[in-house]
């Protein structure tokens, strides 16, 4: 038996997962039997972070994954996102790095950054 | 001197919807905001998990704030930015707004007000710690913004302060960004963050959380040394022998947030004491006709999503408002609510569909929420769990007028 804090939702249940027999308890919702599963099997987390740029008004922009990662992934990520500099207007949205570390997740600008701001 | 139907304080979540609705009834609207910049806190907060109500998907703040401001967009709603308030006058036919902005000092009137002013970080200065004043010591949402914004790390190795869901996410990223994070120090027995974020942010990184202790001096002349930790009773009375130093460079506060009304004091507009924001009834319209409050300046919510629906309601209102008598009766609780919202009923507004949200004072399990009005039980809802960082909400329709009642039972 593993017990797990749901963090799909504000909800945070109380999640128990029976290896066994793969049966979870203490969900709410489907998407808790999917994230106690994949706890246990594979976790996986987004990452949100920031990107350097040169463009003014704009030290960094906030980045994201567009999906989940390997959780003992995410301090390479990290070091990847780090490298970048962004030297020009980017909206909302763009790709800053492709399928980051072979994941198949790309990492995307969550910033629209505006001339003149 | 312009003449606006509605004039909206702050351009966060709040304020920007409250404009979206105010406009689409038909309201001209003027939406101040102070930064360069629409979205409010939301531009610093980068981590994701917003707007899983609102947009059915999980956003990060500035993509919230992004779509907040694209949905107003074609309405006709006027936005002026680097703008202050400095004074609001009640006048007979309103009010009048002192500004200043790039182009100066303005002065406008309208009919409706709506204070969307979020709310401020509880700072060291309302946090008793004795010792030096040294550099180091800051709150979470100002390491946030140094982070996140400046693209600077104010930190090496930090100790927090508090277990606030800003300072359990800064507790991340600092570490994500290869800072060190000593240990989180809740005063009380219970956390004051989302167990959600108490799983994400410190779990997942092995960062400590020690309840019941707390910070009781700093060291360090031009920078934070090191500080002084003390385990607390169950009156949070330090507990002597339990003193453990810890060395670190910063120390950073998420002790709590108080809804800003500076401007509400302005008119006199009568405060909760329970939310620290202005009574309201179920329009959100203060004790003072015709204005609104929402968001974070009426009572210190834990999702942005809730912010939004709040603003919603208030500027739809504030829109339709008309002059009538009003007929307030208070909400009342049993002490195990640490506060309910609205604080009164107007029974000459619409009274179907009343949304009332509260927090109870204590973590609770298996109660029944039970309400009254006229001696008569007119709402029962069970609660596996209640605790008193994650907001309930419920949806009512009220039959007649009545004072209500609500009271947490045992099952």
């Amino acid at each position: 038996m593993k017990e797990y804090t749901c963090i799909v939702c504000p909800n945070g249940c109380h999640l128990t997962y029976d290896e066994k027999t793969d049966i979870v308890t203490g969900n709410k919702c489907p998407r808790g039997v999917e994230y106690a599963r994949s706890e246990y099997h594979h976790p996986v987390r987004s990452v949100c972070s920031t990107v350097k740029t040169t463009v003014k008004g704009y030290p960094v922009i906030s980045v994201r994954t567009k999906g989940d990662i390997d959780k003992n992934k995410i301090f390479d990520l990290m070091k990847e996102i780090n490298k970048i500099v962004i030297t020009d207007y980017l909206t909302i949205g763009t790709v800053v790095m492709k399928n980051a570390l072979n994941s198949g997740v790309d990492v995307i600008t969550t910033t629209d950054m505006v001339k003149g701001d | 001197m312009l003449n606006y139907d509605c004039v909206i304080v702050g351009g966060g979540p709040a304020g920007l919807a409250a404009a979206k609705t105010a406009s689409e009834n038909k309201a001209s609207v003027l939406l101040i905001e102070r930064s360069g910049k629409l979205g409010g806190i939301l531009n610093q907060c980068i981590h994701d998990g917003f707007g899983l109500t609102r947009f059915k998907e999980k956003l990060s703040g500035p993509e919230y704030a992004y779509k907040e401001e694209e949905r107003l967009k074609g309405t006709d709603v006027v936005v002026t930015l680097f703008t202050f308030v400095t004074s609001i006058e009640k006048t007979e036919r309103g009010f009048t707004i002192t500004y200043v902005s790039q182009t100066g000092v303005t002065h406008v009137t309208c009919t409706s007000l709506i204070l969307a002013t979020g709310c401020r970080e509880r700072t060291s200065r309302q946090v008793a710690i004795h010792g030096t004043n040294p550099a180091g010591v800051m709150t979470a949402g100002q390491a946030q913004y140094y982070i996140n914004i400046l693209g600077k790390m104010p930190v090496k190795k930090c100790v927090i302060l508090g277990s606030g869901d800003i300072g359990l996410i800064m507790a991340r990223r600092i570490t994500l960004e290869g800072g060190k994070v000593e240990g989180v120090y809740e005063l009380k027995p219970t956390p004051s963050g989302l167990t959600r974020n108490i799983a994400q942010c410190l779990t997942d990184y092995d960062i400590p959380l020690y309840l019941s202790h707390t910070i009781t001096r700093v060291y360090g002349a031009d920078r934070l040394e090191a500080v002084e930790i003390h385990q607390v009773d169950d009156h949070f009375n330090v507990i002597p022998d339990t003193k453990r130093i810890v060395k670190c460079d910063s120390l950073i506060l998420s002790v709590g947030l108080i809804p800003e009304n500076e401007l509400s004091k302005s008119l006199d507009i009568p405060m909760n004491n329970r939310t620290k924001g202005p009574s309201v009834d179920q329009e959100f319209m203060c004790l003072v006709d015709n204005v609104f409050t929402c968001g974070n300046a009426m009572h210190v919510n834990d999702l942005a999503d809730y912010v939004s629906e709040s603003g919603e309601i208030a500027g739809r209102n504030a829109a339709l408002s008309k002059k009538a008598k009003r007929d307030l009766l208070e909400v009342n609780s049993d002490n195990n609510f640490a506060y309910i919202v609205p604080n009164y009923i107007d029974f000459n507004k619409k009274i179907d569909d009343v949304i009332f949200y509260f927090r109870s004072r204590d973590e609770f399990k298996n109660k029944r929420l039970k309400i009254y009005q006229n001696g008569e039980v007119i709402f029962k809802k069970v609660y596996a769990n209640l605790k008193p960082p994650e907001m309930e909400k419920i949806i009512i329709s009220l039959k007649q007028k009545g004072e209500l009642t609500f009271k947490l039972e045992d099952m």
